[in-house]
Protein backbone atom coordinates (compact mmCIF):
# COMPACT_ATOMS: atom_id res chain seq x y z
CA UNK A 1 0.00 0.00 0.00
CA UNK A 2 1.49 3.30 -1.08
CA UNK A 3 1.50 6.25 1.22
CA UNK A 4 -0.15 8.50 -1.33
CA UNK A 5 -3.21 6.32 -1.48
CA UNK A 6 -3.51 6.47 2.29
CA UNK A 7 -3.40 10.26 2.14
CA UNK A 8 -6.02 10.28 -0.58
CA UNK A 9 -8.31 8.12 1.47
CA UNK A 10 -7.71 10.34 4.45
CA UNK A 11 -8.75 13.43 2.47
CA UNK A 12 -11.87 11.71 1.14
CA UNK A 13 -12.68 10.55 4.66
CA UNK A 14 -12.48 14.06 6.07
CA UNK A 15 -14.49 15.51 3.19
CA UNK A 16 -17.30 12.95 3.40
CA UNK A 17 -17.42 13.13 7.15
CA UNK A 18 -17.65 16.92 6.92
CA UNK A 19 -20.47 16.65 4.37
CA UNK A 20 -22.43 14.30 6.66
CA UNK A 21 -21.92 16.65 9.56
CA UNK A 22 -23.09 19.64 7.53
CA UNK A 23 -26.18 17.75 6.37
CA UNK A 24 -26.98 16.87 9.97
CA UNK A 25 -26.70 20.52 10.97
CA UNK A 26 -28.98 21.46 8.09
CA UNK A 27 -31.55 18.92 9.25
CA UNK A 28 -31.42 20.38 12.73
CA UNK A 29 -32.11 23.92 11.48
CA UNK A 30 -35.91 23.53 11.22
CA UNK A 31 -36.20 21.83 14.61
CA UNK A 32 -34.05 24.36 16.42
CA UNK A 33 -35.60 27.35 14.69
CA UNK A 34 -39.15 26.14 15.37
CA UNK A 35 -38.32 25.61 19.02
CA UNK A 36 -36.51 28.94 19.22
CA UNK A 37 -39.22 30.91 17.46
CA UNK A 38 -42.08 29.32 19.38
CA UNK A 39 -40.29 29.95 22.64
CA UNK A 40 -39.35 33.55 21.89
CA UNK A 41 -42.77 34.50 20.53
CA UNK A 42 -44.76 32.42 22.97
CA UNK A 43 -43.04 32.96 26.28
CA UNK A 44 -44.43 36.49 26.61
CA UNK A 45 -48.00 35.21 26.47
CA UNK A 46 -47.53 32.55 29.11
CA UNK A 47 -48.90 33.57 32.47
CA UNK A 48 -50.95 32.05 35.23
CA UNK A 49 -54.02 33.64 33.65
CA UNK A 50 -53.23 32.08 30.29
CA UNK A 51 -53.12 28.62 31.86
CA UNK A 52 -56.15 29.03 34.14
CA UNK A 53 -58.57 31.49 32.49
CA UNK A 54 -61.18 31.16 29.79
CA UNK A 55 -60.80 33.20 26.60
CA UNK A 56 -62.09 36.73 26.86
CA UNK A 57 -64.55 38.08 24.28
CA UNK A 58 -63.10 39.80 21.24
CA UNK A 59 -61.67 43.18 22.10
CA UNK A 60 -61.08 42.52 25.77
CA UNK A 61 -57.48 42.03 26.82
CA UNK A 62 -56.25 39.04 28.79
CA UNK A 63 -57.95 35.74 29.20
CA UNK A 64 -56.39 32.37 28.55
CA UNK A 65 -56.65 28.95 26.98
CA UNK A 66 -57.45 26.84 30.02
CA UNK A 67 -60.51 25.37 28.33
CA UNK A 68 -58.43 24.26 25.35
CA UNK A 69 -55.80 22.69 27.59
CA UNK A 70 -58.49 20.72 29.43
CA UNK A 71 -60.15 19.90 26.11
CA UNK A 72 -56.93 18.56 24.64
CA UNK A 73 -56.41 16.36 27.70
CA UNK A 74 -59.98 15.07 27.34
CA UNK A 75 -59.56 14.36 23.63
CA UNK A 76 -56.22 12.63 24.10
CA UNK A 77 -57.68 10.63 27.00
CA UNK A 78 -60.59 9.48 24.87
CA UNK A 79 -58.23 8.70 22.00
CA UNK A 80 -56.20 6.44 24.32
CA UNK A 81 -59.38 4.78 25.54
CA UNK A 82 -60.61 4.11 22.00
CA UNK A 83 -57.28 3.53 20.32
CA UNK A 84 -54.95 1.62 22.66
CA UNK A 85 -56.99 -1.52 23.47
CA UNK A 86 -57.84 -2.42 19.85
CA UNK A 87 -54.36 -1.37 18.74
CA UNK A 88 -52.59 -3.58 21.27
CA UNK A 89 -54.94 -6.50 20.63
CA UNK A 90 -54.49 -6.21 16.87
CA UNK A 91 -50.72 -6.13 17.44
CA UNK A 92 -50.96 -9.29 19.54
CA UNK A 93 -52.99 -10.92 16.79
CA UNK A 94 -50.41 -10.01 14.15
CA UNK A 95 -47.50 -11.20 16.28
CA UNK A 96 -49.12 -14.46 17.37
CA UNK A 97 -51.26 -15.49 14.40
CA UNK A 98 -50.28 -12.99 11.73
CA UNK A 99 -48.50 -15.40 9.42
CA UNK A 100 -51.58 -15.89 7.28
CA UNK A 101 -52.84 -14.08 4.21
CA UNK A 102 -55.30 -12.23 6.40
CA UNK A 103 -52.50 -11.24 8.77
CA UNK A 104 -50.45 -9.90 5.88
CA UNK A 105 -53.47 -7.97 4.66
CA UNK A 106 -54.00 -6.43 8.11
CA UNK A 107 -50.33 -5.52 8.36
CA UNK A 108 -50.38 -3.92 4.93
CA UNK A 109 -53.57 -2.02 5.78
CA UNK A 110 -52.03 -0.70 8.97
CA UNK A 111 -49.00 0.54 7.06
CA UNK A 112 -51.19 2.24 4.46
CA UNK A 113 -53.38 3.69 7.19
CA UNK A 114 -50.45 5.31 8.96
CA UNK A 115 -49.78 7.26 5.78
CA UNK A 116 -53.32 8.59 5.34
CA UNK A 117 -53.53 12.39 5.67
CA UNK A 118 -55.09 13.27 8.98
CA UNK A 119 -57.72 15.52 7.42
CA UNK A 120 -59.08 12.47 5.59
CA UNK A 121 -59.51 10.75 8.93
CA UNK A 122 -61.35 13.85 10.14
CA UNK A 123 -63.70 13.68 7.16
CA UNK A 124 -64.25 9.97 7.71
CA UNK A 125 -65.19 10.51 11.36
CA UNK A 126 -67.32 13.51 10.40
CA UNK A 127 -69.33 11.32 8.03
CA UNK A 128 -69.45 8.39 10.42
CA UNK A 129 -69.97 9.96 13.84
CA UNK A 130 -70.84 13.65 13.50
CA UNK A 131 -73.40 13.13 10.76
CA UNK A 132 -75.12 10.29 12.56
CA UNK A 133 -75.13 11.91 16.02
CA UNK A 134 -75.80 15.31 14.47
CA UNK A 135 -73.32 17.07 16.72
CA UNK A 136 -69.68 17.86 17.21
CA UNK A 137 -68.39 16.19 20.33
CA UNK A 138 -65.33 15.14 22.28
CA UNK A 139 -66.29 11.57 21.43
CA UNK A 140 -66.02 12.29 17.72
CA UNK A 141 -62.70 14.11 18.19
CA UNK A 142 -61.30 11.39 20.43
CA UNK A 143 -62.41 8.78 17.92
CA UNK A 144 -60.67 10.60 15.08
CA UNK A 145 -57.43 10.77 17.07
CA UNK A 146 -57.83 7.09 18.00
CA UNK A 147 -58.06 6.15 14.32
CA UNK A 148 -54.83 8.02 13.74
CA UNK A 149 -53.14 6.24 16.66
CA UNK A 150 -54.35 2.79 15.75
CA UNK A 151 -51.81 1.77 13.07
CA UNK A 152 -48.87 3.08 15.08
CA UNK A 153 -49.94 1.26 18.23
CA UNK A 154 -50.68 -1.95 16.31
CA UNK A 155 -47.37 -2.08 14.51
CA UNK A 156 -45.39 -1.05 17.59
CA UNK A 157 -47.03 -3.82 19.62
CA UNK A 158 -46.41 -6.37 16.89
CA UNK A 159 -42.78 -5.46 16.33
CA UNK A 160 -41.98 -5.40 20.04
CA UNK A 161 -43.70 -8.71 20.69
CA UNK A 162 -41.66 -10.23 17.89
CA UNK A 163 -38.50 -9.08 19.65
CA UNK A 164 -39.33 -11.20 22.70
CA UNK A 165 -37.28 -14.40 22.34
CA UNK A 166 -39.26 -17.44 21.32
CA UNK A 167 -37.48 -19.35 24.10
CA UNK A 168 -39.56 -17.45 26.67
CA UNK A 169 -42.77 -18.56 25.02
CA UNK A 170 -41.51 -22.14 25.11
CA UNK A 171 -40.51 -21.74 28.75
CA UNK A 172 -44.05 -20.66 29.58
CA UNK A 173 -45.75 -23.35 27.49
CA UNK A 174 -43.34 -25.95 28.88
CA UNK A 175 -44.60 -25.11 32.37
CA UNK A 176 -48.08 -26.08 31.30
CA UNK A 177 -49.30 -22.52 31.05
CA UNK A 178 -52.14 -21.98 28.56
CA UNK A 179 -51.22 -19.97 25.47
CA UNK A 180 -53.33 -16.94 26.35
CA UNK A 181 -51.64 -16.65 29.70
CA UNK A 182 -48.20 -17.02 28.16
CA UNK A 183 -49.05 -14.26 25.68
CA UNK A 184 -50.38 -11.99 28.40
CA UNK A 185 -48.07 -12.65 31.32
CA UNK A 186 -44.85 -13.54 29.57
CA UNK A 187 -44.78 -12.11 26.05
CA UNK A 188 -46.72 -8.87 26.59
CA UNK A 189 -45.18 -8.41 30.00
CA UNK A 190 -41.67 -8.67 28.60
CA UNK A 191 -42.44 -6.33 25.72
CA UNK A 192 -44.40 -3.89 27.90
CA UNK A 193 -41.81 -1.10 28.30
CA UNK A 194 -41.24 -0.95 24.56
CA UNK A 195 -44.95 -1.05 23.80
CA UNK A 196 -45.54 1.73 26.32
CA UNK A 197 -42.94 3.82 24.52
CA UNK A 198 -44.58 3.18 21.17
CA UNK A 199 -47.94 4.19 22.61
CA UNK A 200 -46.55 7.38 24.12
CA UNK A 201 -44.98 8.36 20.82
CA UNK A 202 -48.32 7.75 19.11
CA UNK A 203 -50.07 9.87 21.75
CA UNK A 204 -47.52 12.65 21.34
CA UNK A 205 -48.14 12.61 17.62
CA UNK A 206 -51.93 12.89 17.81
CA UNK A 207 -51.89 15.43 20.63
CA UNK A 208 -50.77 18.07 18.15
CA UNK A 209 -53.23 17.15 15.39
CA UNK A 210 -55.49 19.95 14.19
CA UNK A 211 -57.07 18.79 10.96
CA UNK A 212 -59.05 15.81 12.28
CA UNK A 213 -60.47 17.93 15.10
CA UNK A 214 -61.71 20.83 12.98
CA UNK A 215 -64.97 19.15 12.09
CA UNK A 216 -65.21 16.47 14.76
CA UNK A 217 -64.54 18.02 18.15
CA UNK A 218 -64.93 21.50 16.63
CA UNK A 219 -64.22 24.06 19.35
CA UNK A 220 -65.83 26.43 21.78
CA UNK A 221 -64.83 29.28 24.03
CA UNK A 222 -66.10 27.84 27.31
CA UNK A 223 -65.26 25.01 29.63
CA UNK A 224 -66.10 21.69 28.01
CA UNK A 225 -69.02 20.65 30.20
CA UNK A 226 -69.81 17.32 28.58
CA UNK A 227 -68.04 14.89 26.32
CA UNK A 228 -71.05 15.08 24.06
CA UNK A 229 -70.47 18.74 23.16
CA UNK A 230 -68.13 20.67 20.92
CA UNK A 231 -64.81 20.58 22.72
CA UNK A 232 -61.95 23.05 22.43
CA UNK A 233 -58.40 21.91 21.89
CA UNK A 234 -55.06 23.68 21.84
CA UNK A 235 -54.30 23.03 18.15
CA UNK A 236 -57.70 24.23 16.94
CA UNK A 237 -57.53 27.24 19.25
CA UNK A 238 -54.11 28.09 17.83
CA UNK A 239 -55.50 27.82 14.33
CA UNK A 240 -58.49 30.05 15.14
CA UNK A 241 -56.35 32.67 16.81
CA UNK A 242 -53.61 32.61 14.23
CA UNK A 243 -55.96 33.32 11.32
CA UNK A 244 -57.77 36.05 13.26
CA UNK A 245 -57.00 39.76 12.60
CA UNK A 246 -56.35 40.61 16.27
CA UNK A 247 -52.84 41.24 17.52
CA UNK A 248 -53.44 39.93 21.07
CA UNK A 249 -54.92 36.72 19.70
CA UNK A 250 -51.79 36.23 17.64
CA UNK A 251 -49.77 36.47 20.81
CA UNK A 252 -52.04 33.94 22.48
CA UNK A 253 -51.66 31.61 19.51
CA UNK A 254 -47.90 31.67 19.99
CA UNK A 255 -48.29 30.99 23.69
CA UNK A 256 -50.65 28.09 22.90
CA UNK A 257 -48.10 26.72 20.47
CA UNK A 258 -45.46 26.85 23.17
CA UNK A 259 -47.73 24.95 25.59
CA UNK A 260 -48.45 22.32 22.94
CA UNK A 261 -44.80 21.87 21.96
CA UNK A 262 -43.88 21.55 25.62
CA UNK A 263 -46.57 18.90 26.16
CA UNK A 264 -45.44 16.87 23.16
CA UNK A 265 -41.77 17.21 24.05
CA UNK A 266 -42.47 16.08 27.60
CA UNK A 267 -44.30 13.01 26.30
CA UNK A 268 -41.47 12.21 23.91
CA UNK A 269 -38.76 12.68 26.47
CA UNK A 270 -40.53 10.63 29.14
CA UNK A 271 -41.07 7.84 26.60
CA UNK A 272 -37.36 7.80 25.89
CA UNK A 273 -36.42 7.96 29.54
CA UNK A 274 -38.70 5.00 30.19
CA UNK A 275 -36.80 2.92 27.65
CA UNK A 276 -33.41 4.00 28.88
CA UNK A 277 -34.37 3.22 32.45
CA UNK A 278 -35.55 -0.26 31.47
CA UNK A 279 -32.50 -1.00 29.42
CA UNK A 280 -30.25 -0.06 32.31
CA UNK A 281 -32.24 -2.20 34.70
CA UNK A 282 -31.49 -5.31 32.61
CA UNK B 1 -41.60 -59.32 24.93
CA UNK B 2 -42.03 -55.97 23.22
CA UNK B 3 -42.19 -54.84 19.66
CA UNK B 4 -39.49 -52.94 17.93
CA UNK B 5 -35.85 -52.95 18.54
CA UNK B 6 -36.22 -52.40 22.18
CA UNK B 7 -36.82 -55.42 24.27
CA UNK B 8 -37.31 -53.54 27.47
CA UNK B 9 -39.92 -52.68 29.94
CA UNK B 10 -43.10 -54.09 31.24
CA UNK B 11 -46.21 -52.09 31.83
CA UNK B 12 -47.09 -51.62 35.48
CA UNK B 13 -49.50 -54.08 36.97
CA UNK B 14 -53.15 -53.73 36.10
CA UNK B 15 -52.47 -51.52 33.14
CA UNK B 16 -53.95 -52.36 29.79
CA UNK B 17 -51.32 -53.18 27.30
CA UNK B 18 -51.53 -51.41 23.96
CA UNK B 19 -52.45 -53.58 21.03
CA UNK B 20 -49.15 -53.26 19.31
CA UNK B 21 -47.57 -55.34 22.00
CA UNK B 22 -49.59 -58.38 20.98
CA UNK B 23 -47.77 -58.58 17.69
CA UNK B 24 -44.92 -61.03 17.60
CA UNK B 25 -41.77 -59.39 18.82
CA UNK B 26 -38.91 -59.05 16.41
CA UNK B 27 -36.20 -61.49 16.98
CA UNK B 28 -33.39 -59.98 18.92
CA UNK B 29 -30.06 -61.36 17.93
CA UNK B 30 -28.41 -62.40 21.08
CA UNK B 31 -24.97 -61.09 21.63
CA UNK B 32 -22.74 -61.56 24.56
CA UNK B 33 -23.83 -59.19 27.29
CA UNK B 34 -27.27 -58.57 25.88
CA UNK B 35 -29.02 -58.27 29.19
CA UNK B 36 -32.64 -58.37 28.31
CA UNK B 37 -33.86 -59.60 31.62
CA UNK B 38 -32.48 -56.93 33.86
CA UNK B 39 -33.66 -54.10 31.61
CA UNK B 40 -37.13 -55.47 31.12
CA UNK B 41 -37.63 -55.62 34.84
CA UNK B 42 -38.11 -51.88 34.84
CA UNK B 43 -41.51 -50.27 35.19
CA UNK B 44 -42.42 -47.88 32.42
CA UNK B 45 -43.53 -44.34 33.04
CA UNK B 46 -43.96 -43.44 29.40
CA UNK B 47 -43.79 -45.23 26.12
CA UNK B 48 -44.18 -44.38 22.50
CA UNK B 49 -45.60 -46.67 19.86
CA UNK B 50 -44.79 -46.03 16.21
CA UNK B 51 -44.35 -42.35 16.85
CA UNK B 52 -43.91 -40.27 13.70
CA UNK B 53 -43.17 -36.57 13.86
CA UNK B 54 -43.36 -34.07 11.03
CA UNK B 55 -42.34 -30.52 10.29
CA UNK B 56 -44.81 -29.67 7.56
CA UNK B 57 -44.45 -32.52 5.06
CA UNK B 58 -41.01 -33.57 6.30
CA UNK B 59 -40.99 -36.66 8.44
CA UNK B 60 -38.33 -36.27 11.08
CA UNK B 61 -39.15 -39.22 13.35
CA UNK B 62 -39.84 -42.63 11.92
CA UNK B 63 -41.95 -45.07 13.89
CA UNK B 64 -40.24 -44.66 17.22
CA UNK B 65 -41.19 -47.28 19.77
CA UNK B 66 -39.46 -46.71 23.05
CA UNK B 67 -40.21 -47.11 26.74
CA UNK B 68 -39.17 -44.54 29.31
CA UNK B 69 -38.46 -46.32 32.57
CA UNK B 70 -39.83 -45.01 35.84
CA UNK B 71 -37.32 -43.17 38.00
CA UNK B 72 -34.47 -43.83 35.65
CA UNK B 73 -32.42 -41.47 33.58
CA UNK B 74 -32.83 -42.12 29.90
CA UNK B 75 -30.36 -40.43 27.58
CA UNK B 76 -31.11 -39.79 23.94
CA UNK B 77 -27.96 -39.48 21.86
CA UNK B 78 -27.24 -39.08 18.19
CA UNK B 79 -25.77 -36.67 15.67
CA UNK B 80 -27.30 -33.25 15.05
CA UNK B 81 -30.56 -33.38 13.17
CA UNK B 82 -31.26 -37.00 14.07
CA UNK B 83 -34.56 -36.09 15.72
CA UNK B 84 -33.57 -36.49 19.35
CA UNK B 85 -34.86 -33.07 20.39
CA UNK B 86 -38.03 -33.57 18.40
CA UNK B 87 -38.51 -36.88 20.14
CA UNK B 88 -38.47 -35.44 23.65
CA UNK B 89 -40.62 -32.53 22.54
CA UNK B 90 -43.21 -35.07 21.45
CA UNK B 91 -43.25 -36.47 24.99
CA UNK B 92 -44.92 -33.35 26.39
CA UNK B 93 -46.58 -32.08 23.24
CA UNK B 94 -44.17 -29.21 22.81
CA UNK B 95 -43.43 -30.40 19.27
CA UNK B 96 -46.75 -29.07 17.97
CA UNK B 97 -45.95 -25.57 19.27
CA UNK B 98 -43.78 -25.05 16.19
CA UNK B 99 -46.02 -23.87 13.32
CA UNK B 100 -46.72 -26.69 10.90
CA UNK B 101 -45.38 -29.40 13.18
CA UNK B 102 -47.42 -32.44 14.14
CA UNK B 103 -47.00 -35.98 15.40
CA UNK B 104 -48.68 -39.32 14.73
CA UNK B 105 -48.67 -42.47 16.76
CA UNK B 106 -49.07 -43.24 20.41
CA UNK B 107 -47.36 -41.54 23.31
CA UNK B 108 -48.48 -43.11 26.55
CA UNK B 109 -48.06 -41.49 29.92
CA UNK B 110 -49.09 -43.99 32.59
CA UNK B 111 -50.78 -45.87 29.73
CA UNK B 112 -52.94 -42.94 28.68
CA UNK B 113 -52.35 -41.61 25.18
CA UNK B 114 -51.42 -37.95 25.51
CA UNK B 115 -52.29 -37.38 21.86
CA UNK B 116 -55.80 -38.76 22.27
CA UNK B 117 -58.72 -36.48 21.53
CA UNK B 118 -59.79 -34.43 24.50
CA UNK B 119 -56.40 -34.50 26.17
CA UNK B 120 -55.37 -30.95 27.00
CA UNK B 121 -51.67 -30.41 26.17
CA UNK B 122 -51.55 -27.96 29.05
CA UNK B 123 -52.23 -30.77 31.53
CA UNK B 124 -49.65 -32.99 29.87
CA UNK B 125 -47.00 -30.29 30.19
CA UNK B 126 -47.73 -29.82 33.87
CA UNK B 127 -47.00 -33.50 34.45
CA UNK B 128 -44.08 -33.67 32.04
CA UNK B 129 -41.79 -30.73 32.71
CA UNK B 130 -39.11 -29.45 30.40
CA UNK B 131 -35.70 -27.82 30.63
CA UNK B 132 -34.37 -26.22 27.48
CA UNK B 133 -31.02 -25.99 25.78
CA UNK B 134 -30.44 -22.36 26.62
CA UNK B 135 -31.30 -21.13 30.09
CA UNK B 136 -34.48 -19.09 29.64
CA UNK B 137 -35.48 -17.46 32.93
CA UNK B 138 -38.21 -14.86 32.55
CA UNK B 139 -36.35 -11.54 32.31
CA UNK B 140 -39.11 -9.51 33.94
CA UNK B 141 -39.16 -11.70 37.04
CA UNK B 142 -36.99 -11.97 40.13
CA UNK B 143 -35.35 -15.23 41.14
CA UNK B 144 -38.25 -15.88 43.50
CA UNK B 145 -40.89 -15.17 40.88
CA UNK B 146 -39.09 -17.29 38.32
CA UNK B 147 -39.19 -20.34 40.58
CA UNK B 148 -42.83 -19.76 41.41
CA UNK B 149 -43.76 -18.77 37.84
CA UNK B 150 -45.14 -22.19 36.96
CA UNK B 151 -47.47 -22.08 39.92
CA UNK B 152 -48.47 -18.45 39.58
CA UNK B 153 -49.02 -18.48 35.84
CA UNK B 154 -51.19 -21.53 36.29
CA UNK B 155 -53.27 -19.73 38.88
CA UNK B 156 -52.10 -22.01 41.69
CA UNK B 157 -51.69 -20.18 44.98
CA UNK B 158 -49.72 -22.38 47.33
CA UNK B 159 -50.38 -21.91 51.06
CA UNK B 160 -46.72 -21.49 51.73
CA UNK B 161 -44.94 -20.18 48.63
CA UNK B 162 -41.71 -19.64 50.58
CA UNK B 163 -41.55 -23.36 51.37
CA UNK B 164 -42.07 -24.22 47.70
CA UNK B 165 -39.39 -21.74 46.77
CA UNK B 166 -36.87 -23.07 49.24
CA UNK B 167 -37.56 -26.68 48.39
CA UNK B 168 -37.19 -26.15 44.65
CA UNK B 169 -34.01 -24.10 45.01
CA UNK B 170 -32.53 -26.64 47.44
CA UNK B 171 -33.30 -29.45 45.03
CA UNK B 172 -31.12 -27.75 42.44
CA UNK B 173 -28.48 -26.76 45.04
CA UNK B 174 -28.99 -23.09 44.28
CA UNK B 175 -30.49 -22.08 47.61
CA UNK B 176 -27.23 -21.22 49.36
CA UNK B 177 -26.05 -19.17 46.42
CA UNK B 178 -29.16 -17.04 46.03
CA UNK B 179 -31.04 -17.08 49.32
CA UNK B 180 -30.00 -13.50 50.14
CA UNK B 181 -30.79 -12.19 46.66
CA UNK B 182 -34.17 -13.73 45.89
CA UNK B 183 -35.45 -10.34 44.71
CA UNK B 184 -32.75 -9.93 42.08
CA UNK B 185 -33.55 -10.49 38.42
CA UNK B 186 -33.29 -14.13 37.34
CA UNK B 187 -31.23 -12.99 34.38
CA UNK B 188 -28.59 -11.50 36.70
CA UNK B 189 -27.30 -14.99 37.55
CA UNK B 190 -24.49 -16.78 35.71
CA UNK B 191 -25.37 -19.17 32.90
CA UNK B 192 -25.03 -22.29 35.06
CA UNK B 193 -27.05 -20.73 37.85
CA UNK B 194 -29.71 -19.66 35.35
CA UNK B 195 -30.00 -23.21 34.07
CA UNK B 196 -30.38 -24.55 37.60
CA UNK B 197 -32.96 -21.84 38.20
CA UNK B 198 -34.86 -23.09 35.16
CA UNK B 199 -34.67 -26.64 36.50
CA UNK B 200 -36.00 -25.38 39.85
CA UNK B 201 -38.79 -23.60 37.99
CA UNK B 202 -39.76 -26.88 36.31
CA UNK B 203 -39.48 -28.84 39.57
CA UNK B 204 -41.64 -26.38 41.51
CA UNK B 205 -44.64 -27.74 39.61
CA UNK B 206 -43.71 -31.21 40.87
CA UNK B 207 -43.82 -32.90 37.49
CA UNK B 208 -43.68 -36.66 37.19
CA UNK B 209 -41.27 -36.64 34.26
CA UNK B 210 -38.52 -34.15 33.54
CA UNK B 211 -37.38 -33.70 29.96
CA UNK B 212 -34.01 -32.04 29.45
CA UNK B 213 -33.11 -30.92 25.97
CA UNK B 214 -29.32 -30.58 25.92
CA UNK B 215 -29.39 -28.78 29.25
CA UNK B 216 -25.63 -28.37 29.44
CA UNK B 217 -24.75 -27.36 25.91
CA UNK B 218 -24.59 -23.67 26.85
CA UNK B 219 -22.68 -24.29 30.08
CA UNK B 220 -19.01 -24.48 30.99
CA UNK B 221 -17.55 -27.74 32.36
CA UNK B 222 -17.95 -26.75 36.02
CA UNK B 223 -21.58 -25.75 35.60
CA UNK B 224 -22.10 -28.92 33.56
CA UNK B 225 -20.73 -31.01 36.42
CA UNK B 226 -23.16 -29.33 38.81
CA UNK B 227 -26.13 -30.08 36.58
CA UNK B 228 -25.00 -33.68 36.15
CA UNK B 229 -24.70 -34.10 39.92
CA UNK B 230 -28.16 -32.69 40.14
CA UNK B 231 -29.53 -35.21 37.66
CA UNK B 232 -28.05 -37.97 39.81
CA UNK B 233 -29.96 -36.67 42.82
CA UNK B 234 -33.18 -36.05 40.95
CA UNK B 235 -33.40 -39.60 39.66
CA UNK B 236 -34.46 -40.65 43.17
CA UNK B 237 -37.79 -38.94 42.63
CA UNK B 238 -38.21 -38.19 38.97
CA UNK B 239 -38.25 -39.93 35.65
CA UNK B 240 -35.75 -38.09 33.50
CA UNK B 241 -35.16 -38.03 29.78
CA UNK B 242 -32.08 -36.13 28.73
CA UNK B 243 -31.04 -35.27 25.20
CA UNK B 244 -27.34 -34.84 24.81
CA UNK B 245 -24.83 -34.81 22.00
CA UNK B 246 -22.12 -35.38 24.52
CA UNK B 247 -21.59 -39.11 24.78
CA UNK B 248 -19.48 -38.88 27.91
CA UNK B 249 -22.37 -37.11 29.54
CA UNK B 250 -24.78 -39.86 28.58
CA UNK B 251 -22.34 -42.42 29.95
CA UNK B 252 -22.03 -40.47 33.19
CA UNK B 253 -25.65 -39.71 33.97
CA UNK B 254 -27.90 -42.17 32.20
CA UNK B 255 -29.18 -45.58 33.21
CA UNK B 256 -30.49 -46.21 29.75
CA UNK B 257 -29.39 -44.81 26.43
CA UNK B 258 -31.18 -44.56 23.12
CA UNK B 259 -29.24 -43.92 19.95
CA UNK B 260 -31.10 -42.04 17.24
CA UNK B 261 -29.92 -41.73 13.68
CA UNK B 262 -31.71 -40.03 10.78
CA UNK B 263 -35.01 -40.02 12.61
CA UNK B 264 -34.85 -43.67 13.55
CA UNK B 265 -34.26 -45.34 16.86
CA UNK B 266 -31.25 -47.47 16.11
CA UNK B 267 -30.61 -49.00 19.47
CA UNK B 268 -31.85 -48.70 23.01
CA UNK B 269 -30.39 -50.48 25.98
CA UNK B 270 -28.71 -50.10 29.30
CA UNK B 271 -26.09 -47.38 29.05
CA UNK B 272 -23.21 -49.70 29.85
CA UNK B 273 -24.32 -52.09 27.17
CA UNK B 274 -24.68 -49.34 24.56
CA UNK B 275 -21.23 -48.03 25.28
CA UNK B 276 -19.39 -51.29 25.68
CA UNK B 277 -21.17 -53.85 23.56
CA UNK B 278 -23.41 -52.06 21.06
CA UNK B 279 -25.41 -54.41 18.95
CA UNK B 280 -25.71 -52.22 15.90
CA UNK B 281 -22.89 -51.24 13.60
CA UNK B 282 -24.17 -47.63 13.37
CA UNK B 283 -24.16 -47.27 17.15
CA UNK B 284 -20.66 -48.51 17.36
CA UNK B 285 -19.51 -46.17 14.60
CA UNK B 286 -21.11 -43.22 16.35
CA UNK B 287 -19.84 -43.88 19.84
CA UNK B 288 -16.37 -44.56 18.58
CA UNK B 289 -16.45 -41.24 16.75
CA UNK B 290 -16.40 -42.58 13.23
CA UNK B 291 -19.21 -40.20 12.23
CA UNK B 292 -21.49 -37.58 13.70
Amino acid sequence: MKETSYQRRHIIDVAVRGACFAATLLALVPLVSVLYYVTVRGIGGISLDFLTQLPKPVGEKGGGMANAIVGTLELVGLACLFGIPPGVLAGVYLAEFGNTRFGKFVRFSADVMSGIPSITVGLFVFALVVMSTKRFSAYAGGFALAVLMLPTVTRATEELLKLVPESLREAGLGLGVPQWRVTLRVMLRTAAPGIATGIMLAVARVAGETAPLLFTAFSNRFWPSSLNEPTPSIPVQIFTYAVSPYEDWHEQAWAGALVLVTLVLLLNISARLLVRHRVRAR
Amino acid sequence: MNSGLVPIGRTPKGAKKPGVQDEPAKEVPSKPGWDEVSVSKLDLKMRTENLDAYFGPTRVLKAITLGVALKQVTAVIGPSGCGKSTFVRCLNRMHEVVPGAHAKGLVLLDDVDIYARGVDPVNVRRRVGMVFQKPNPFPTMSIRDNVLAGLRLNGIRPDDPEAHLEKALKQVALWDEVKDNLGKAGTSLSGGQQQRLCIARALALEPEVLLMDEPCSALDPIATARVEELIHELRENYTIVIVTHNMQQAARVADLTAFFYMGELVEYNRTDVIFTRPKERRTEDYITGRFG
